[in-house]
């Protein structure tokens, strides 16, 4: 028990008890305490335990630098948050708090064994052993060190908060809300520029919260900052990236300081501030000094007890000692003697130290150790005592105390100026960097650029001791346990460069990310490698700042808004008929329509059974359309296909394939001609928009002499596919103005006219072998389409087909599917279309490759029918193919099953597959090696239903 | 999040609506027939891929939707200048 | 060198563990060796071993323009596999999980290979497919992979979310239980302490200027900050800095270096088992033995030397694990970085000889180097040998971009239609 509230003082509310738990054990708090203050108050030392050794500790800083006091806060089902910062956790009523990284408990933590131990583990100490025997890394050590490291429990359940996300915009963003940050922002205000202000704390004020004479002034510019209209102030807000051309992002806190019973809309929100100019105020960080025993609870930064006694009323201790290396150590003791706080003596290692701060201490009865420093602390859960010496003496003397105060000096806040690739410049006097210069509009101001100075004080960090270092436990990392002696050990084991030295010892990568420890491993390092600090090196900066959620960067995109799922205008009819859906792109389309308990095969034999005897319906919207306009549209289309197009009619349709410029087919689709200056492409489902941007790339930047104009017209058409033998029965009472006879309108050739009175154009096409028209119509006519189209069909029998079944239908055919029997390592030779490619066009994209050497020499895949030997077997899709299956693994393989399925029609099997000189191997067999065993098959060609087409001319 | 200033929309606009297009300047041959594989391949896959100042092609995809061309540092990522399709490289 | 091991720690950690010398000297570059490795990468690192292992060429320099590891191998999420579609980068990825195997011991230094599984998420019928035909090429080229159904993979990887109705489904997936993580400071920090113990010279903060080349054309050496060392073989394992590398030789390459990030959560006892990658998600996560969860996120879409990429890509990245894994929307992001990956045409390495007599060269490995290690820089180390390649590595050569014969892993798995 050490920490007390003063009788007086703070900015909590003394009015207002809040009550919280901690492990399980109910404390009572005041408002505007957060959960260290709150604890200190209630005489706890002990936080936590230490990430490799378990050490206990106590808290070190009173920000969100601290590494010791991480705890994990629990607000019911699925939110609970582990690691956060006691410091950082703004008390609030029923506030449910525990320790980490312990077991069984915080007093008793069997993990401290480690520290017992610790002498085996040094920094790279994995590198160095668990290697014998072999196997035992991954079923031994390995689960062992995992089990004892990491620090809290993730959450196991669904979150029920949500996460927002916005965009701003300013003149003039100020990140930090100490005096200087308020200063820039009403001077930037004054000037009529629009204004962000930033800050992470719970109230703004920065250093000016711990210094009461302020308190006046804050209150006064806290409210003129909230009376311009020009100012958005956003408290618990923090910046943690500056990027590119002044891209600020910052993370707003909404929710976690009140109960959660209180807390109404989203929980963070995702700020992405572009800002003409920034102005960094962030401040600067107090450094801890490097001694035996410097990790004991109750040892922890004079900010920090400065903060503790001036802004939250509490004691740090009932006898407080001071050691320090800078002025600062000095006015804090000084204030918080002021304030009640008894203040055993002032340790510093300096000779001379300033005659006011020596009358001072004197004035308030401090005694003061000049010349001395700390070389030992007693206790283990709590401070008892503290063992100082003087320089080069082995003379020790012991004070009695329940609180160290550390006064090492100060770290301006350089994060955000580094992110901004800022340079920065080593200053002697503060013994640290400082922002220097920047490209963009950015300047630091405050203690974070170095302009605010509280004294002066002497670059220590390893505090002189009779100890010799390797047998001090004086820590330069408190979370990741890194000592002095780590930083030493790894120089003496050749790591020179800083970014090794952090790796080799993690010096830096706890969860304060080095705000504590970089500065003091830097100099540990420079003073063994006998370098200038500025020849060590530093280690990057890296975002964030501080620690942010999943769901801050996740925002909205969570769920169906993950991405958006494109839907059909039939999409709600069809799963009001039972579809079963399947992804496809960003489209969902229907699979098949299952009727009573039908299986999938079941349902698609009856579908492919109704299309080839009856008649079908298939909503194909789904596929990518462009309209081409324009007096060279042929000929640009003449250049982007493979196909000739100059010669095709008005009215008529063409099968189209395109490649890229190496050859290898990226898209097809049938296309029509609807006048000589107009086309209606189709493409792919998942193409569509990869066409339309490689079109626009060739018509931009290198035919810009064509005079053609490209329009997505995807989702502008509704698509319903009429396929069967009945097809022109069912949809002729509904079209008027076409001439439906097969001799007016045969296969392949494109009308327009109007279906249930709407205009319509109308595509005599079929992607199944049978009689089959495509009618597109307006998208927000196609539902009504498409009902009056079933309705109509029920006389015949109409069915409603998925894509599954339409995959088995033309596959029957041969039709290929891109991207599912070819996989952009095809040529159009490759995938049986040679006939597709205009042998008398001089060029057009992807021709050249085409005559590439590979691409003409023997050997490549081509895509072939098979025939399983047993008519039932259906192949695996993926399957690979070899000719010989008794050969030993790696066998040779010749290709793959591409699609496969079984044909109800047919009443057998059929596959399409990539084989090795495969139409050389017509009637050839086969083999498919399966787990279960070798399946027999016969190459073929692709088409295994109508050869000569006769169905399409019904 | 880069900040792109369109040539056409003479605008600063967001990364996100554009489209990057690779190294700028490479113009497709007039008779891709007439080259050897080897120049072929130096048309379809070879580089400068610089540490440095970079000509490269954007589309502002999700703004007028036309292609432009770029100036860029590849270290700093610093825009230099940006100038319509079909301008010489400046 | 002294030798590691748990009795040596052991006696160290009795004296204060001042008995343990340097892992590597730090050396002044001589003026000429028998080969110089520009970039001291794992990649870099392990070819000078081999070199000086098996076919005993000791006289070689490791030439850095950095620190040793500080490019790709120290930034990369160290995801190990080799569940690869074609044959070709089957036989290379599998050569390179065989060497992991071992490795440790081999280097006498813990590289913390663990082979915990990698799971590839299947969420549309045409990932099915694709999966399948991987698993099935691998299981006829004796590489492990297997399917498994959703159910399967929430038990292989509990924190999955496998239900039917979010928006990518999880329909299966396929396992390769050899799959993995290891260390990655540690497998330069082996490699490097290994190869100098055999003789070879590692030379940090000495960039190379320019690659001398004689009458012949054959390299001559290397200019370099401190000088110019002479060499008649040249093996670059350069990464994003390729290009540049190979323009001081005179050639241009099919090449392109764009950022990609990375980053860590804070770290948590242990709840994540294995290694999962979501391609269609665009989500790849494992959990570090210190507890983070190791993330990594996508390229930028723009060419830079920068090693920093935008925030919108982290973003689409931590909505991409969320969507997976919805238990993780309170975990936090402790750390992000960049780095500079070299990207081929065909997103296939390129590692073999170059058209400069003397001058060899790995690179291309784009988004995927880390596993491929210890197998890459032994076939770099035999391809500088013996001036030929191995049978492994011919396939990746250059000539395939003016032949065709390209090796495309991502064409494979194309996109749905």
């Amino acid at each position: 028990m050490s920490g007390y509230r003063l009788p007086t003082g703070g900015r909590v509310d003394r009015a207002k008890s809040v009550s919280f738990s901690f492990d399980g054990q109910s404390y009572t708090g005041l408002a505007g305490d957060n959960l260290a203050s709150a604890l200190v108050a209630n005489g706890v030392t002990l936080f936590g335990r230490s990430f490799k050794y378990h050490r206990p500790r106590g808290i070190l800083g009173m920000g969100s630098e601290e590494p010791n006091a991480l705890v994990t806060v629990d607000r019911g089902p699925g939110r609970t948050t582990p690691n956060l910062r006691a410091p950082s956790v703004p008390l609030h009523s029923g506030l449910v708090a525990s320790s980490q990284n312990r077991f069984p408990s915080l007093k008793f933590d069997l993990g401290a064994v480690n520290d017992k131990l610790g002498a085996f583990f040094p920094a790279g100490f994995y590198n160095k052993t668990f290697m014998w025997p072999r196997s035992a890394w991954e079923k031994l050590y390995e689960p062992a060190i995992r089990q004892m490291a990491g620090l809290g429990d993730s959450p196991t359940s669904r979150d029920p908060d949500h996460y927002a996300s916005t965009y701003a915009h300013c003149e003039v963003l100020v990140v930090g809300a100490g005096p200087a940050g308020i200063e820039a922002a009403l001077a930037a205000a004054q000037s009529g520029d629009r204004v962000i202000l930033v800050d992470e704390q719970e109230e703004i004020g920065g250093g000016a919260l711990a210094d009461p004479a302020q308190w006046a002034w804050l209150t006064d510019a806290r409210a003129q900052l909230l009376a311009l209209s020009n100012v958005q102030l956003l408290e618990r807000t923090t910046a943690i990236a500056h990027l590119h051309q002044n891209f600020v992002v910052a993370v707003q806190r909404l929710t976690d300081h009140v109960a959660p019973a209180q807390a109404q809309g989203a929980r963070e929100k995702l700020w992405r501030i572009r800002a003409a100019r920034v102005v960094l105020a962030q401040g600067a960080i107090e450094r801890p000094l490097v001694f035996d025993g410097n990790d004991v609870p109750g040892v922890m930064l004079a900010s920090a007890g400065r903060s503790l006694a001036l802004r939250f009323g509490v004691a740090p201790g009932h006898a407080v000692a001071v050691m320090a290396t800078h002025d600062s150590g000095w006015h804090d003791a000084l204030a918080l003697a002021k304030a009640g706080v008894h203040i055993v003596a002032i340790i510093d290692v300096r000779d001379d130290v300033s005659s006011d701060l020596l009358d001072a201490a004197g004035a308030a009865g401090i005694a003061v150790h000049l010349n001395h420093a700390v070389i030992g602390v007693g206790g283990r859960h709590a401070v008892k005592s503290v063992t100082i010496a003087a320089a080069g003496s082995s003379a020790a003397r012991t004070l009695s105390c329940d609180c160290l105060l550390m006064a090492g000096g100060w770290t301006p806040t350089v994060h955000l100026w580094s992110h901004a690739k800022g340079s920065l410049r080593w200053d002697a006097d503060w013994a640290a960097y400082l922002p220097d210069s920047i490209d963009d509009n950015v300047i630091a101001v405050g203690g974070g650029a170095g302009a605010w100075n509280y004294g002066s004080g002497v670059a220590v960090s390893n505090l002189p001791s009779p100890k010799p270092v390797h047998q001090q436990k004086a820590f330069v990392d408190f979370q990741n346990d890194v000592k002095a002696r780590d930083i030493r050990l790894a120089v003496q084991e050749g790591f020179r460069s800083i970014e090794h030295i952090k790796r080799y010892t993690t010096n830096g990568m706890a969860t304060d990310q080095g705000k504590t420890s970089n500065i003091n491993g830097l100099q540990i390092a420079s003073e063994v490698l006998s370098k200038p600090v500025t020849a060590v090196g530093l280690t990057t900066f890296r975002p964030p700042y501080t620690p942010q959620t999943f769901g801050a960067l996740m925002g909205h995109h969570k769920d169906a808004l993950f991405q958006p799922l494109r839907r059909t205008v039939i999409d709600d009819w069809a799963v009001a008929n039972g579809a079963v859906f399947e992804n496809v792109a960003q489209w969902r389309r229907a699979r098949y329509f299952p009727q009573g308990s039908e299986t999938m095969d079941q349902a698609v034999a009856r579908e492919c059974l109704a299309v080839r005897e009856r008649v079908g319906m298939f909503d194909a919207s789904t596929l990518g359309k462009i309209e081409v306009v324009g007096p060279d549209a042929a000929e640009f289309l003449n250049r982007m296909y493979t196909n000739p197009w100059k010669s095709l009619e008005p009215g008529r349709c063409r099968y189209g394939l395109l490649l890229r410029e190496d050859g290898f087919i990226v898209d097809d689709g049938v296309s029509a001609r609807l006048a000589p200056d107009r086309f209606h492409l189709t493409t792919t489902t998942g193409g569509a928009a990869r066409v339309l941007g490689m079109m626009e790339d060739y018509l931009q930047t290198e035919w810009s002499d064509l005079d053609v104009w490209l329009t997505s017209t995807t989702e502008q058409y509704a698509v319903i596919a009429v396929q069967g033998p009945l097809a022109r029965a069912v949809i002729a009472p509904l079209v008027a103005g076409i001439d439906l006879s097969h001799e007016a309108f045969p296969h392949m050739a494109v009308r327009e006219g109007t279906i249930c009175g709407v205009p319509t154009r109308l595509f005599r096409v079929s992607f199944t072998g049978e009689l089959g028209f495509e009618v597109n119509v307006a998208a927000e006519h196609g539902l009504a389409v498409w009902q009056a189209i079933h309705e109509a069909g029920q006389a015949h029998g109409i069915v409603p087909y998925g894509t599954e079944t339409m995959h088995v239908l033309r596959a029957e055919k041969g039709y290929i599917i891109v991207g599912q029997d070819t996989d952009g390592t095809l040529t159009p030779d490759d995938a049986g279309l040679g006939w597709a490619v205009g042998k008398k066009k001089p060029d057009f994209v992807g021709k050249r490759s085409l005559a590439r050497p590979d691409i003409v020499g023997a050997g490549r895949k081509q895509l072939v029918g098979l025939l399983t030997k047993d008519p039932q077997v259906v192949l695996e899709e993926g399957a690979q193919i070899v000719a010989d299956p008794a050969q030993p693994v790696p066998m040779t393989m010749l290709g793959h099953v591409t699609s496969s399925y079984h044909s109800a029609t047919l009443g057998r099997s059929i596959a399409l597959a990539m084989l090795v000189d495969g139409r050389a191997k017509l009637g050839e067999t086969i083999y498919v090696p399966m787990p279960g065993g070798t399946i027999a098959a016969e190459v073929t060609g692709m088409v295994f239903l109508d050869p000569k087409g006769s169905r399409l001319d019904a | 999040m880069l900040l792109i200033h369109c040539p056409y929309c003479a605008e600063a606009r967001p990364e996100v609506e554009f489209a990057y297009g690779g190294q700028a300047h490479i113009a497709r041959p007039l008779d891709p027939s007439a080259l050897s594989d080897a120049d072929w391949e130096q048309y379809l896959y070879i580089r400068n891929n610089p540490r440095g100042r970079h000509h490269e092609r954007w589309r502002h995809a999700h703004g007028c939707g036309r292609f432009f061309n770029a100036v860029r540092d590849t270290v700093t990522d610093k825009f230099e200048v940006t100038y319509p399709a079909g301008e010489a490289a400046r | 060198m002294k030798r590691f091991s748990a009795f040596n720690l052991f006696a160290e950690a009795l004296r204060g563990h001042q008995g343990w010398p340097e892992h590597w000297p730090d050396k002044a570059p001589k003026s000429a060796y028998d080969v110089i490795i520009v970039g001291a990468g794992g990649h870099g690192l392990g070819a000078a071993y081999y070199l000086a292992k098996k076919y005993g060429i000791t006289n070689v320099a490791v030439i850095e323009k950095g620190w040793l590891g500080g490019g790709n191998t120290g930034r990369n999420t160290t995801i190990i596999r080799s569940n690869y579609l074609y044959d070709e980068s089957a036989h290379l990825y599998d050569h390179a999980v065989k060497l992991w195997d071992g490795l440790s011991q081999e280097l006498n230094y813990n590289v913390m290979y663990s082979k915990r599984g990698v799971l590839m998420l299947a969420h549309n019928v045409h990932d099915v497919q694709s999966f399948k035909r991987h698993i099935h090429a691998n299981r006829l080229n004796g590489v492990d992979n297997e399917w498994l159904s959703a159910e399967e993979c929430k038990a292989y990887c509990p924190p999955l979310d496998i239900s039917a109705t979010a928006r990518h489904p999880v329909l299966g997936g396929a396992l390769q239980r050899r799959g993995g993580t290891a260390r990655h400071d540690s497998v330069a920090w082996g490699y490097a302490r290994a190869a100098s113990a055999l003789g070879v010279d590692i030379i940090q903060n000495c960039a190379v200027t320019g690659i001398r080349r004689g009458p012949d054309g054959a390299v001559q050496g290397v200019e370099t900050e401190r000088g110019f060392i002479g060499a008649k073989k040249i093996g670059v394992s350069a990464a994003g800095n390729t290009s540049v590398v190979m323009n001081m030789a005179g050639l241009d390459f099919p090449l392109e270096s764009f950022p990609l990030q990375a980053l860590v959560s804070e770290p948590v006892k242990p709840i994540f088992p294995c290694v999962v990658m979501s391609n269609t998600v665009h989500a790849y996560i494992s959990q570090s033995d210190k507890g983070e969860l190791v993330i990594g996120a996508g390229t930028d879409q723009y060419t830079s030397y920068s090693q920093r990429g935008a925030f919108h890509i982290l973003e689409h990245t931590l909505a991409a694990i969320c969507e997976i894994f919805p238990i993780f929307t309170r975990m936090r992001m402790l750390r992000t970085w960049g780095g500079i990956v070299d990207t081929t045409p065909d997103r296939s390495p390129i590692l073999g000889k170059t058209p400069v007599p003397g001058l060899y060269v790995n690179c291309g490995w784009g988004t995927g180097g880390f596993k491929a290690t210890p197998g890459s820089a032994d076939l770099l180390a035999y391809t500088i040998a013996h001036d030929a390649p191995h049978k492994i590595n011919a396939p990746f050569n250059l000539d395939r971009f003016r032949n065709g014969r390209l090796i495309d892993e991502a064409a494979a798995a194309a996109v749905a239609h």
